[in-house]
Order: structure tokens, then C-alpha cells, then sequence
């Protein structure tokens, strides 16, 4: 039976989560004012939105690993949410092309104040291989205010929670 | 060559692969005959030649080349791959529309008129396919006087719909509810059942076609392998190969083996998520997280041996950056893994709601597959028996005799079924390469060529056929590159494979395929 499988499975495997790397306010761009007021309510109950504004989903891949058990990310109080309306951080990855620049502005309206953005990646921090061209706008600030940059072809799973960490982590 | 009977004058270009010019007029025969045989078309691009230096006397296609735009086609056929070009007029270039051939030709063609000004006379569908509203129709991005600086304009594009009582409109996208790449999927639909999918993509058109023009040949390896990350080796390996075939350098054997050995690592990582999302798309989030664990496992592997978990950058023209110095460890995981993953499929084999989902979920029978050109993972699951590494191994391929597998149900399970099948091949297959590889050097330093060459690259990634044209300059940058995903094909099936099912079955069939959007959004 596969319930029994799955019970024996779950059991040998046992946890292999590990612990959350801290906040690196390095990565930080830009500092809005309340957010260490702000952050006192939050505590680590983060909602973040994934906007895939033109990249060669490299950076998508190290996104669903921060999802999976080793990195647990769900377990430490942060969730991906399926609207822009429901969310704290919009975790962008670019380079933003043309055909959604329109997409991603509205994307940024839509999400309610307090907000933060993260952009992920080298061409979401300077537009990276792809650059400026006539279907590129380049990097994510170009486009929205950008809170967090994380670098990296793409960033490791531990840089990247790092950054969106020093985006809720106030001046600490 | 002979193609099904009719004598064509293709020359030899590499192991397995043709190169010839026809006039744009025998195009349709040359696909009829292709088509006649049982072979596919892969890709189809323009080229700008109008300021191209004149080939070398008595070289390829020496005389007359230069004067206009060119149509170029690759097409799968019984002897290899066949890359076939035809010359256009500079003021009103035009070709046959190949779509009455093989339909899949119809998304390349409209995505080639947008970019180059070139049209396929007769195409039933004109609409446009990557142009949305960055740049203005009459512009042509691709064609040498492009003037970047462009005019936006409002994007409007003309969906079919569906009239009558009853039916509604599911709009979604471009940006998605989870973490996807960017596309449109517009859903007619009666209560739960689809009555038509139509999918507007090109949201990620970044321009890397353009991109590539006056890049040296190192630096486009690096693009190359981001036209889609996901299949970074399977790119900077068709590119390097296209690179190679075009200046004539030898690549050391050790090098070739190393390349194989990171195409099979990203085609075990890249199965292993997808089987894992496909648990967790019913539901089943033990199956997610057991196969992330899994890959996890395998990217921190590939990160300390080779210094990324994704293998970027690790293949370069003239070799690979990196060597295997110690085998052992990945030896040691290979076998783990087989083992963990033949644990799991015993799980997913008896687990009533993951079969009861999957079996009979988004079927496309082997008749349609063929006529539409299904290629890759999902061609093998529905009866299409390609796979390069079989019928037209390169080095080391030729040396390790790899097993294809297919399944003629067509629906999500079998998708499943080939992955499940072709990770322990994979995995087979690592383990052969680490104990056989051949000891040497691992890089040539590149010569770069003083007059114009061309080659081509042709990688089975793990979604399916990756394919890099390239041509160099007389002053050894690249003047024209075009990469083609896999995906170009398998979009179009998808719309059908959806109908008649429910809207809540459309995320899992959708991963059954994991198709790339920014491979074909270029």
C-alpha cells in the first residue's frame, strides 16, 4: 500500500531541514522609513509575490529550491502567494523586458503599501547579459523602486534568503 | 543526399548533419519529401545578408550570397539533421508558407516575419507572435539598419474567440499565480470543460537574438547557455558544437565526455523537479518534497565539484572550464539516487489519487504527435522515437549506447513514465562516463577565423532537441545566431492536449510538459 510506503519513507528520511541563514543588510539598496516600526508587528509572518519580468528562468530554479525541505522556507513563517494583493515582498527577477513592463508596474500597484521589492539576479541588479535593448529595459529599479538587490547567475539558495530576510530586517 | 527517393545536393557539415541552398521556390518540395519520409521540420529562422562579406572563393555557397535576406529551415530526416537556406529578394523577401507541410512551422514563420520583414506567402494565421508592442509594425529588429531607438505602441492582438451560449473566457497571465514564467493562456470554456486554449506568448522577448550580433565567440557561449536556464549545458554545447563545426577546430575527447557528463547532470535535476511538482500538482506534497530533496542533493554536488550548482559556464569553445579530478562522490550519489528514485516510483505507481489524476489527463495520441511534430519528452510519451542520442550520437554518445524510452498512452503519466525511465538511464549513464571518460586535456584555445563561417549545434537536452545556428564574421565576432527550443513545437500541442479536459487539471498537464517560455520568447 502506498500509505505504508510513504509513512516508512517519510521516517527514514527524517528531517533535513536546516537552519535559516541570518539577514545580510548589505544586499539592502534603499531604506524606507516605519520599516523597523513596521517590522515589530510583522515578526517573520512574510507573504511573497514571484515575478518572472523576463528572465532565462535560471533564477526560478533556485526559487523552487528555497521551497524544498533542506531550505524549509514555509516552516519559518514565509509563503509564496498566488496574488500581488496578498503579499509584503514582490520577489522580482528580471531583466525586464518590454512586453512586460506594463505588466510588472501594474503587478507593483496592485500589491499593497507597506512594500518591498527584492530584485534577484545579475540582470535584475544591472540588466546582466541581456542589458538595455530595444526588448530589454535592463535592471528592475529602472522600472520600480527596488528595496533588496541579491546578484548572483543565479544567486545561491542562502544568498537569496539572506536578501529577502534584509528586506523585512529594518536597520538590525 | 537522398531524401525519400528525390536526389537533393546537401554536402556533409559534421557528424550526421547536411547543409545545402535551394532555391525558396523548392522549399515545399524539399519539406514534402522530408514529410514523405517520416521526418520533421526543428526550426526555421531568417537572416539578414545584405551586408554580408562575400564567402571565400570556392568556399560554401560562394557567388551571389550577400545580395538580400535568406529563409533557413533544419529538418530531422533518416540520414541526420538537414540545414537548408534559400536566398530572398532585398526589397520583397518572401518564401512558401511551410505550415501547410508541418504546422509547426507556423508560430516560427510569424515570429520570423516580426523580427526580419520576411513573409511566408500564402500562411493562413498572419498575426504577430513576438512583436507585441515594443517596437512598431514596419520595424524590423533583426535586419542590420535597425534603429534602436524605436516608438512603443499600444499592443492589441486578436484572440479567437469562441461564439455562442454558454461558453466564457478564462483570461490568466501573463504574470502567473505561482513561480512560472510569464505567458498568456486564454481559456474558452462550458462549466468546467475546455473548448479552446489559445496561448499568446513573447511576454520574455529580450532580444537575445540581436544580442548576439558583433559578440565574440566567448561571450556568446555565456548567452547561449541563457536563452533558457534550465537547459543551460544542452544550449553552450549546441553553441560551442555550431562554434566548432564552423572554424574546424578539434575539441580534446576528454573535453566532449565532460559536456556529456553535465548534460546528463541537468537532465537528472531538471527530471527529478518536475516529478516532484508533479506529486505535488495532485496534491501529493511528500512527492515534492522527496524529489527536491533529492536534487538538492545533486545540485550541491555539481556546486562543489564543478563550481555551480547549474553546470553555468562550465562549457566553453575549445572544452569545458572545469575537469573531474575525483568521481567517487558522484559515483556514490548516482547509485543513491537510482535507488531512492525506484523507492519513490514504487510510491507513485500504487498511489490511487496520483493515478487516478494522471492516467488519461491531457492526451495527445501518437497520430496527432506526428502530424503536428510533438518532439522530445513529450513526443517519446507519445510514440515519437527520436532522441539524438540514440539515432545520431556525437562523442561520447556513440560509445554508450543509451536507451530511449517511450510510451504511446500520451497523457501525463506516460510524460511521467519516460522521466521516471530516462533518470536512472541518466544516471546509467553518469556513472559509465565517470568510470570511461578518457584522460587528456580539457580545452584548445579557439582560433578565430578572417572570413565568414557557419555552423550548426544539435544538443538532446532534456526537454528535448536543442538547436544553435551560427555564423562568424570575416572579423571573427557573430553575425547571426538563432537558437531553437524544443518548445517552439510542443506550445501548440499543449493547446490541444487541454482540450476536453477540466480547467483544475490544466496546472498538471501544463507540467507534464514544463515547456520554456523564454526559449521560444527569445
Amino acid at each position: 500500500m502506498a500509505t505504508h510506503l510513504i509513512l516508512q519513507k517519510i521516517f527514514k528520511t527524517g528531517i533535513v531541514s536546516e537552519p535559516m541563514p541570518e539577514a545580510d543588510p548589505s544586499l539592502r539598496t534603499r531604506m524606507q522609513e516605519l520599516q523597523a516600526d513596521l517590522l515589530k508587528v510583522f515578526g517573520r509572518a512574510l507573504a511573497i509575490r514571484h515575478v518572472d519580468a523576463g528572465s532565462c528562468n535560471g533564477c526560478e530554479l533556485e526559487i523552487h529550491a528555497i521551497n524544498g525541505p533542506q531550505y524549509n522556507i514555509e516552516g519559518m513563517g514565509i509563503k509564496f502567494a498566488a496574488s500581488p494583493r496578498h503579499v509584503d515582498v514582490l520577489l522580482v527577477t528580471g531583466p525586464v523586458s518590454r512586453n512586460l513592463e506594463t505588466a510588472l508596474k501594474r503587478t507593483y500597484d496592485a500589491t499593497p503599501e507597506p512594500k518591498w521589492v527584492v530584485a534577484m539576479g545579475d540582470c535584475g541588479c544591472n540588466g546582466g547579459i541581456f542589458g538595455e535593448s530595444y526588448a530589454s529595459c535592463g535592471k528592475i529599479s529602472n522600472v520600480i523602486p527596488v528595496d533588496v538587490e541579491v546578484p548572483g547567475c543565479p544567486p545561491d539558495p542562502v544568498t537569496l534568503l539572506k536578501g529577502i530576510l534584509a528586506a523585512v530586517s529594518g536597520g538590525r | 543526399m537522398k531524401i525519400a527517393g528525390h536526389e537533393w545536393d546537401l554536402a556533409s557539415l559534421g557528424n550526421h548533419v547536411w547543409r545545402g541552398r535551394i532555391a525558396a521556390a523548392e522549399l515545399l518540395a524539399f519539406a514534402q519529401s522530408v514529410k514523405d519520409e517520416g521526418g520533421q521540420l526543428v526550426a526555421l529562422w531568417g537572416s539578414d545578408d545584405r551586408q554580408l562579406f562575400p564567402l571565400s572563393p570556392g568556399g560554401r555557397g560562394a557567388g551571389g550570397e550577400g545580395a538580400g535576406f535568406a529563409i533557413h529551415a533544419a529538418f530531422i530526416t533518416a540520414a541526420g539533421l538537414a540545414w537548408v537556406s534559400a536566398e530572398l529578394l532585398a526589397d520583397t523577401p518572401a518564401y512558401p508558407d511551410l505550415a501547410v507541410i508541418f504546422p509547426q512551422a507556423d508560430r516560427m514563420q510569424r515570429a520570423t516575419h516580426d523580427l526580419l520583414g520576411i513573409q511566408a506567402e500564402g500562411a493562413v494565421d498572419g498575426r504577430k507572435w513576438l512583436r507585441h508592442g515594443a517596437w512598431p509594425e514596419g520595424s524590423f529588429p533583426l535586419r542590420k539598419d535597425f534603429d534602436a531607438e524605436v516608438v512603443r505602441e499600444l499592443d492589441a492582438y486578436p484572440f479567437i474567440r469562441v461564439e455562442g451560449d454558454g461558453p466564457h473566457e478564462i483570461p490568466v497571465g501573463p504574470i502567473h499565480a505561482g513561480t512560472i514564467e510569464p505567458g498568456h493562456f486564454r481559456f474558452s470554456i462550458i462549466g468546467d470543460r475546455v473548448l479552446k486554449l489559445e496561448q499568446r506568448l513573447g511576454y520574455t522577448h529580450k532580444g537575445i537574438e540581436k544580442r548576439f550580433e558583433g559578440m565574440d565567440l566567448a561571450t556568446g557561449a555565456k548567452l547561449a547557455g541563457r536563452v533558457s536556464g534550465d537547459s543551460h549545458s544542452a544550449y553552450a554545447w549546441a553553441y560551442c558544437m555550431a562554434v566548432e563545426t564552423a572554424t574546424g577546430y578539434e575539441v580534446p575527447e576528454r573535453a566532449l565526455w565532460l559536456r556529456a557528463l553535465f548534460l546528463e547532470i541537468e537532465r537528472v535535476a531538471n527530471h527529478l523537479g518536475d516529478l516532484g511538482y508533479l506529486g505535488n500538482d495532485v496534491a501529493l506534497s511528500f512527492g515534492f518534497m522527496q524529489f527536491w530533496r533529492l536534487k538538492e542533493e545533486l545540485l550541491r554536488l555539481s556546486g562543489r565539484l564543478f563550481g555551480h550548482r547549474y553546470l553555468f559556464d562550465r562549457i566553453i569553445p575549445g572544452g569545458a572550464a572545469v575537469d573531474l579530478t575525483d568521481g567517487s562522490e558522484l559515483l556514490a550519489l548516482a547509485g543513491r539516487l537510482e535507488a531512492e528514485v525506484r523507492e519513490l516510483k514504487a510510491i507513485y505507481d500504487e498511489h490511487p489519487t496520483l493515478q487516478d489524476r494522471m492516467a488519461n489527463t491531457g492526451i495527445v495520441a501518437p497520430a496527432l504527435a506526428a502530424r503536428l511534430g510533438l518532439t522530445g519528452l513529450a513526443g517519446r510519451a507519445s510514440a515519437q522515437a527520436w532522441d539524438a542520442r540514440v539515432q545520431f550520437p556525437q562523442t561520447p554518445y556513440d560509445r554508450l549506447d543509451v536507451g530511449m524510452s517511450t510510451h504511446r498512452r500520451g497523457d501525463v503519466l506516460a510524460r511521467a513514465e519516460v522521466r521516471f525511465a530516462e533518470v536512472v538511464e541518466s544516471l546509467r549513464l553518469i556513472r559509465a562516463i565517470v568510470q570511461g571518460i578518457p584522460a587528456g586535456a580539457i580545452a584548445v584555445p579557439v582560433r578565430v577565423p578572417d572570413k565568414v563561417t557557419e555552423g550548426i549545434g544539435w544538443v538532446e537536452g532534456w526537454r528535448g532537441e536543442i538547436l544553435v545556428a551560427v555564423r562568424i564574421g570575416a572579423d571573427g565576432k557573430l553575425d547571426r545566431v538563432h537558437p531553437h527550443d524544443p518548445s517552439w513545437q510542443n506550445w501548440p500541442l499543449l493547446e490541444v492536449g487541454i482540450l476536453g479536459n477540466i480547467v483544475p487539471d490544466f496546472p498538471l498537464i501544463n507540467k507534464s510538459f514544463n515547456l520554456s517560455y523564454s526559449g521560444q520568447d527569445l
